[in-house]
């Protein structure tokens, strides 16, 4: 989706080829003066996709709004890590209400701009999955339905980790989680559950969905800049490793969350008033496999005796997502 | 100048003339009309620099009031009953942020059995929630007091619930002296928050607090409280100034001088009760009323003060606790306590019975001969409760209470005689 001609890639590696731009077509996060909206010094466990993610996109929303942003914040991991009294890491006007209500917050601080004349600042709400998906996703529709503008991230790490990692209704089939447990002739997590929450915004013809991994940087920082420069409802929802709640090296995020999109078991695509009008290629398939391996959640389905059938019902869900957002082009 | 209306349209206005800046709306009955009332002021453009917003449940509205206030814009809101259950954990979080948000509360039964109708178990449910709470007696008292507490919100920076009766209130027609701009502009200036985000002086609002200053912070909430109980008589007396009429304030003293008997009460049950107090005063008997209009924070000296030489209290509420007895009569005996005075309990009007001055004041010739027990129920029928009793000592599978009850009295009945 990055539509300029570099290629970013160097041959044989993942590593962003920054240093190939000209220094204002560098990412935010490659910038010494960028502002750092979650500052150093906060208590994420080490490798959190989330505070990387967070970074991620809160920089490049402030680059986006010129420092005129500000945030509503759910309960959940973001939140406690962040800003044990007095060690807020923010570095930006943010408010943290509730677990359920952080977009109906954030409705209202636009408001409040709106009824102020300042069309300049603007807000972002954000949130875990579970404030999201679940106890959040009543108010999250009313702000999507009214089109208020507000540019919602949502922080995919596929449970309730702030509570010890329990299931959500993000969370994926065969996974272990504290209240989807890997006993019985069926362990982890059930197939036919969960909610697609991209999907869901999209069904409300929002003006722009879209979704991102910690994987690729330059692809996150785009489509915040992009939801920045749209006004009404947006959703962004960002896939984010949690190396506690999936029993994952903390060296292994940022493998995880590539993993995940060159499996197709995350699709990253963005779409407008519910229509898919872009993904990102998968540059090197991978087998479903290589994700689920390096993940203890996902350790019951390998072993001496390996899961074979639920393994290869995972690998139809990664098909399926190649094939319904055009992951991989038909003539390669 | 005066106007004949509805107590919801009063109160709309009244809340228009405040110049609130964002207004979230939910339907739920019976404060409905007063948000329809503002939405429509909002449409027209009677009401500027307002934004009317459309939620999709109480929880959101109070969320997008919060979002709102700490953002620096006067928010308002309005609810009921269920409603106001349904937004507890806003509730609180408004108070505990200190949000000097302003809400009606049209005060509703609360079910099971589902009930329009009006008493205070609602906002009683909210009681300890941090938010202060004034009831009206009157449809010009709902208006007054709206206007009043946005003031004393933004003074304390916490959330005032107006309490007022639901349909007895909000529905009924009556006369009000409806004040113009220029003098509520006088009385309200705009509002100055304490706490705002601004991206150019940015704040964390809302951080986790542990053992360390949670008790300082919830304390202080405690003393924001104490210092309303100093201001609110002090922005009646302003009100007065400028409006020309008294209202508000923290209780309401009638026919208190030399009563041996003292009735309290809150909202607009006070008129009917004044009534048949007027009528036992011209028997020869001495009795008073004590209106409570800040029933949070709840004014301890005060009543203490104007009950002194009473030698029985009578607290008639609409609302009480299951399992032990009342609500306003457990404050009211902390008001009172080491004294050699009967505080007793009556319930009344609950989900709508209607409170007649014939059962109030066989209630109080009752009360003066010392006949009351401590807790009453006024107008229980026991006919009706002895046979689900009854029905539920023979029979295992004796169904649902409500509906065997209705099915016992055989029609919907108003239960005026």
């Amino acid at each position: 989706m990055e539509q300029t001609v570099v290629k970013f890639y160097q041959t044989g590696t993942f590593t962003v080829g920054n240093r190939l731009l000209k220094p204002d077509q560098r990412s935010v996060q490659a910038n010494t003066e960028r502002n750092n909206s979650l500052n150093s010094g906060h208590r994420a466990c080490q490798g959190c996709g989330e505070a990387l993610g967070a970074r991620y996109a809160i920089d490049a929303a402030m680059k986006a709004t010129h420092g005129q942003l500000i945030a509503a914040n759910a309960t959940g991991c973001l939140e406690v890590f962040s800003t044990p009294y007095p060690e807020t890491s923010w570095q930006m006007p943010w408010i943290h209400s509730l677990f359920g209500n952080t977009a109906a917050v954030a409705t209202g601080i636009a408001a409040a701009m709106r009824v102020k004349g300042r069309s300049d600042v603007r807000v972002v709400a954000q949130g875990g999955d579970g404030g999201t998906t679940d106890i959040g996703f009543g108010c999250l529709s009313g702000m999507f339905e009214r089109n208020d503008d507000v540019l919602y991230i949502c922080y995919d790490n596929e449970a309730y980790m702030n509570t010890g990692v329990q299931r959500s209704s993000a969370t994926p089939p065969a996974a272990r989680t504290a209240t989807t447990m890997p006993v019985g002739p069926h362990p982890g997590n059930v197939f036919g559950q969960g909610k697609n929450m991209p999907q869901l915004a999209m069904a409300h013809e929002i003006p722009y969905v879209a979704t991102a991994t910690v994987a690729d940087l330059r692809d996150l920082e785009y489509k915040v800049t992009k939801a920045m420069s749209i006004r009404g409802a947006r959703y962004i929802h960002i896939f984010v490793p949690c190396p506690l709640g999936w029993g994952a090296a903390s060296h292994d995020t940022i493998r995880l969350a590539r993993l995940a999109t060159e499996s197709g078991i995350f699709p990253v695509f963005e779409a407008e008033r519910g229509e898919v009008t872009g993904s990102s290629k998968i540059r090197r398939r991978v087998p479903i496999e290589d994700y689920l391996k390096p993940q203890k959640r996902f350790a019951h389905l390998f072993g001496k005796d390996p899961d074979t059938v639920t393994i290869a019902r995972l690998q139809a869900m990664a098909d399926r997502n190649i094939r319904r957002y055009g992951l991989i082009d038909e003539e390669k | 100048m005066l106007e004949q209306c509805e107590g919801s349209h009063a109160v709309a206005k009244a809340v228009a003339l405040s110049r609130p800046e964002v207004i979230c709306a939910y339907p739920i009955s019976p404060q409905t009309h007063i948000v329809e009332g503002l939405g429509a002021m909002v449409k027209s453009g009677a009401l500027t620099r307002c934004e009317f917003i459309n939620v999709e449940s109480e929880f959101a509205a109070l969320s997008v009031a919060i979002g709102a206030s700490a953002a620096g814009a006067r928010a308002y809101t309005a609810t009921a009953s269920q409603g106001l259950l349904f937004m507890a954990e806003a509730v609180y979080n408004a108070s505990g942020l200190g949000l000097p948000i302003v809400m009606t509360v049209a005060n509703r039964a609360i079910g099971a059995p589902i009930n329009i109708w009006n008493d205070h178990t609602d906002s009683m449910s909210m009681r300890d929630a941090g938010w202060l709470q004034i009831f009206a007696e009157t449809n010009q008292e709902a208006l007054d007091l709206h206007i009043q507490a946005f003031k004393i919100a933004e003074e304390l920076s916490l959330p005032v619930m107006v309490c007022m009766d639901g349909f007895i209130l909000t529905h009924a027609y009556e006369r009000v002296d409806m004040p113009d701009q220029a003098q509520v502009d006088k009385f309200l200036p705009p509002y100055e928050p304490r706490q705002v985000l601004d991206p150019n002086d940015p704040v964390t609002i809302g951080a986790m607090v542990g053992p360390e200053a949670f008790t300082e912070v919830r304390y202080l909430a405690h003393a924001k409280q104490m210092q309303a109980l100093e201001l609110m008589p002090h922005i009646a007396e302003e009100f007065k100034k400028v409006f020309g009429r008294d209202s508000g304030g923290l209780i309401k003293p009638y026919r208190l001088d030399d009563a041996d008997t003292i009735v309290i009460a809150l909202g607009s049950v006070l008129g009917t009760i004044k009534d048949t107090v007027d009528d036992l005063r011209n028997e020869g008997v001495k009795i008073g009323v004590l209106g409570i209009t800040s029933f949070r924070p709840f004014p301890i000296e005060a009543i203490r003060d104007a009950t002194e030489n009473a030698k029985r209290i009578v607290v008639i509420e609409k609302c009480f606790a299951v399992g032990i007895g009342g609500i306003v009569s457990r404050d009211v005996r902390s008001a009172v306590q080491n004294r050699q005075q009967s505080v007793l309990t009556v319930v009344a009007g609950l989900g709508g019975r209607p409170i007649t001055k014939a059962s109030l004041h066989k209630l109080l010739i009752d009360t003066v001969a010392d006949k009351l027990e401590q807790l009453t129920f006024l107008d229980l029928n026991w006919e009706v409760v002895n046979r689900v009793l009854d029905r539920e000592k023979h029979l295992r599978r004796s169904g649902p209470i409500a509906e065997g009850i209705l099915r016992d009295i055989g029609s919907v009945s108003s239960g005026i005689a």
